[in-house]
């Protein structure tokens, strides 16, 4: 057992350093440091997706292959970690963890062929459909229905909590092709053109003012056969598949290793709060501190499987539990730090682009806004609630 | 970055599993328990058989040269079993101690004779008006042209009425720094009086005074350097031992929780079926997995070549979150349990009380959260 890296590992670092020394420019690492929701802006994500895409770095977890960089798991970790650590840009997961690792365990070739480099460019942007109104934590109750007809599927019906579907060209959705006695059976994976006759978005704006989500309408949506992921009635594998990659599949603590170190920087920037408040506050932070290295080191452990070549297998859960609880409990010691700060509502978007002054210093700008958002943590891909059935029936075995 | 247990490591889990299984079941505890010394001296003579009482010590003393992460091996398999005997008190705490500030002739004298089984030591520091600060000691020693005369009282020494030698603390009058030295006092000295109770859940704990004891001119453990930061060294080590232990305690708990609820049938159904249970049980599987992570990483780190700062960082951040976390699990286990789980018929007790002895030994949860916090913001200042 060792933590520590091989001499060729801290030359891949060194290498991973240098890249992001040359290419993160001070305009985007600001950007991205003001960035509150959960995936970067498009026009943050493109100008670095681009120096990455260069450097065939886009996609950390890609076989070579399918023009990933074939990375081992450490270097994986070490590239996670450097990215973190320097703040850059967060690329969107839909398409390059969400739907590339599902086309290249389901797709046809000629589906690889023609998705997989246009997620690797950036000219096509994913969203997920898969929420419905009446469908959340029972995701497998959905009823967007598509009905064969001819050479291609009628969609219609309606998706929910669509992030980015405002950005985004291409949709993979769970969509319902028949009525079996078990409703998962039914179930087929789509790949629908958002740019299709008969799709409707209409924003819903958040508690911290942003505009991820959307809900998307579908009427009467034509969808080519040949957009069928898998086959028909077997798009529940393909979508539990999508999921695990969506829990656990991600490296998370780099990224809250980051987040907490931003939130103890906010103690230095020369806000006024009582030095018992500080004292109370610094358990606090150590307390989440000890949460990150936990994780950590849970992560590792999966690493070290994933380098066995053994499945880490349900231990996803385990590790989105955590995380979401260890997110929200960095952003809301974030807000208890700035004190009265906090009273200032700002909901102009981007925080990078404000045209006057705000009322309150640029770093905590955000800390509010993190906060608010950060709330969906612990519901968004399957609730923690989901996450302890998933524990409990998978790995105890109830 | 490699968390795979090496082949020897594998091994060294497997005998120690092997040991819990054939010696550490349910009756046997409950016979090792009514033992005057708290455990089975033949089983340490197994220990000595198998290699666990060299483990620590360095190749060149008879030891096998083992680390922190081997040690948690042991401890964490010892916590599964509740193992009750003196390793932490002998190896781990006076052995490490003679190990890295004794003399040669105390190392050569000692040392075999801990490895090979024949003698048992205990470590006696902690005063009754002391908290978890390591230098608040008032015992005093004395010295004249004849040897030491030692004089105080020591609380909650481990397995002292098993011992052959306390080591033991105290200060040097009008000597620089802490001024603490550390003595080794034969269990039959005079003026030392010994008064020996049960340990909570398992094992022997004591007090000990010392009225004006004469002890010999060598008594005195290493050649006169400053010993306090080697105690805070080797207690910060013992807190990560000991952390492993509670792990697998907690592990122990929770598997006992896990097969009740399952076969437990209340409303015409097990009590695992709805789902309040089942979410308890989930979390609670968490912290399980939480703690074992927790401690075989800090084991790693006070195994590497680390400054002092690091290794109380380590060893604090350990206590706390393992802590915490057997707390929960400790209490929702008995919890589960119902009415049987507050009854001495099961040994879900004896684990939820040496979970208490692991929380109140070496410093509170709340002692080491307030020393993280102090030593995390200072090494950030620097």
């Amino acid at each position: 057992m060792s933590l520590s890296f091989t001499p060729e590992e801290l030359r891949f670092r060194d290498e991973v350093r240098a890249f992001i020394a040359a290419r993160l420019s001070p305009e985007l690492r600001r950007a991205s440091s003001l960035n509150v929701s959960f995936f970067s802006d498009p026009d943050i994500v493109a100008p670095w997706q681009r120096a990455l895409h260069e450097r065939g770095w886009v996609a950390p977890g890609w076989p070579r292959e399918h023009g990933g960089p074939g990375w081992t798991a450490t270097q994986r970790w070490i590239f996670e970690s450097e990215c973190a650590a320097a703040g850059t840009p967060q690329l969107s997961p839909m398409g390059i963890k969400m739907i590339g690792p599902v086309l290249m365990r389901f797709g046809t070739s000629e589906q690889k062929k023609f998705y997989l480099p246009r997620i690797l460019s950036g000219e096509d942007r994913w969203c997920q459909g898969y929420s419905e109104p009446g469908s959340g934590s029972d995701l497998a109750s959905l009823k967007t229905r598509a009905v064969r007809r001819g050479d291609h599927y009628a969609v219609n019906g309606t998706k929910i909590w669509t992030t980015h579907a405002h950005f985004a060209n291409r949709m993979f959705a769970l969509v319902r092709t028949s009525d079996e006695p078990r409703q998962q059976d039914g179930i087929s994976f789509l790949l629908i053109d958002m740019a299709s006759p008969g799709v409707t978005i209409r924003p819903i704006m958040m508690i911290s003012g942003d505009h991820d989500v959307n809900q998307v309408f579908f009427d009467e949506v034509e969808v080519p056969l040949t957009n069928l992921i898998g086959e028909e009635g077997r798009g529940w594998t393909c979508g539990k598949y999508l999921l695990e990659f969506e829990r656990g599949g991600g490296i998370n603590s780099p990224k809250l290793r980051y987040a907490l170190e931003k939130v103890r920087g906010l103690a230095n920037s020369g806000l006024s709060y009582k030095a018992i408040l500080l004292q109370k506050i610094a358990t606090k932070l150590s307390e989440i501190e000890l949460d990150v290295q936990t994780l950590e080191f849970l992560e590792l452990q999966v690493l070290s499987a994933l380098q066995r070549g053994e499945n880490p297998g349900p231990v996803s859960s385990v590790l989105k539990l955590r995380a979401s609880e260890i997110h929200q409990a960095i952003s809301r010691v974030g807000v208890e730090m700035v004190g009265q700060n906090a009273l200032v509502e700002e909901t102009r978007r981007p925080l990078h682009a404000l045209k006057d002054r705000p009322l309150i210093p640029e770093e905590v700008l955000s800390v509010v806004p993190r906060h608010l958002n950060g709330r969906a943590n612990t519901i968004f891909g399957g609730s923690s609630e989901i996450q302890r059935d998933i524990i409990a029936k998978q790995v105890l075995g109830l | 970055m490699d968390l795979t247990p090496s082949e020897a490591q594998q091994m060294l889990r497997h005998s120690a599993q092997r040991f819990i299984a054939e010696h550490c079941d349910p009756a046997a505890r409950r016979h090792a328990m009514q033992d005057p010394m708290g455990f089975k001296r033949q089983n340490w003579g197994k220990f000595a058989d198998l290699g666990w009482l060299g483990l620590p010590f360095p190749e060149e003393v008879g030891g096998f040269g083992g680390g922190p992460v081997e040690v948690a091996i042991l401890m964490e398999e010892f916590g599964r079993g509740l193992a009750t005997e003196p390793y932490l008190s002998t190896v781990l705490l006076a052995g490490t101690l003679i190990a890295e500030c004794g003399t040669e002739k105390q190392q050569k004298g000692l040392l075999p004779a801990i490895i090979n089984g024949e003698r048992l030591l205990s470590f006696a520091h902690y005063e009754s008006d002391a908290r978890a600060g390591l230098s608040e000691v008032h015992t005093v020693a004395q010295t004249d042209n004849h040897g030491w005369t030692l004089h105080g009282r020591k609380i909650a020494v481990l397995d002292a009425v098993s011992a052959d030698v306390h080591m033991v603390s105290a200060r040097l009058p009008g000597a620089q720094g802490a001024g603490l030295a550390l003595f080794l006092v034969p269990k039959d000295a005079a003026g030392v009086t010994l008064r020996d109770a049960p340990r909570l859940g398992g094992g022997r704990v004591a007090e000990l005074t010392f009225d004006h004891a004469r002890l010999v001119p060598d008594a005195r453990l290493g050649s006169g350097a400053e010993v306090l930061p080697t105690i805070q060294s080797v207690v910060d080590r013992a807190i990560v031992a000991l952390s492993a232990g509670a792990a697998g305690m907690m592990r122990s708990m929770f598997d006992a929780t896990l097969d009740y609820t399952k076969v437990r049938k209340q409303f015409g159904r097990p009590l695992a079926a709805n789902q309040v249970i089942r979410h308890r049980l989930a979390d609670m599987y968490v912290e399980c997995e939480e703690a074992r992570a927790m401690a075989a990483r800090a084991a790693l780190l006070v195994g590497a070549d680390t400054d002092s700062t690091q290794r109380s960082l380590a060893a604090s951040g350990a206590k706390v979150k393992i802590g915490r976390c057997a707390r929960n699990v400790a209490e929702q286990a008995v919890q589960l349990h119902g009415a049987m789980g507050v009854t001495d018929e099961l040994d879900l007790g004896l684990y939820f009380k040496r979970l208490l002895v692991f929380e109140a030994l070496f410093g509170s949860v709340d002692y080491h959260l307030q020393r993280h916090a102090e030593l995390f913001g200072n090494s950030r200042a620097e």
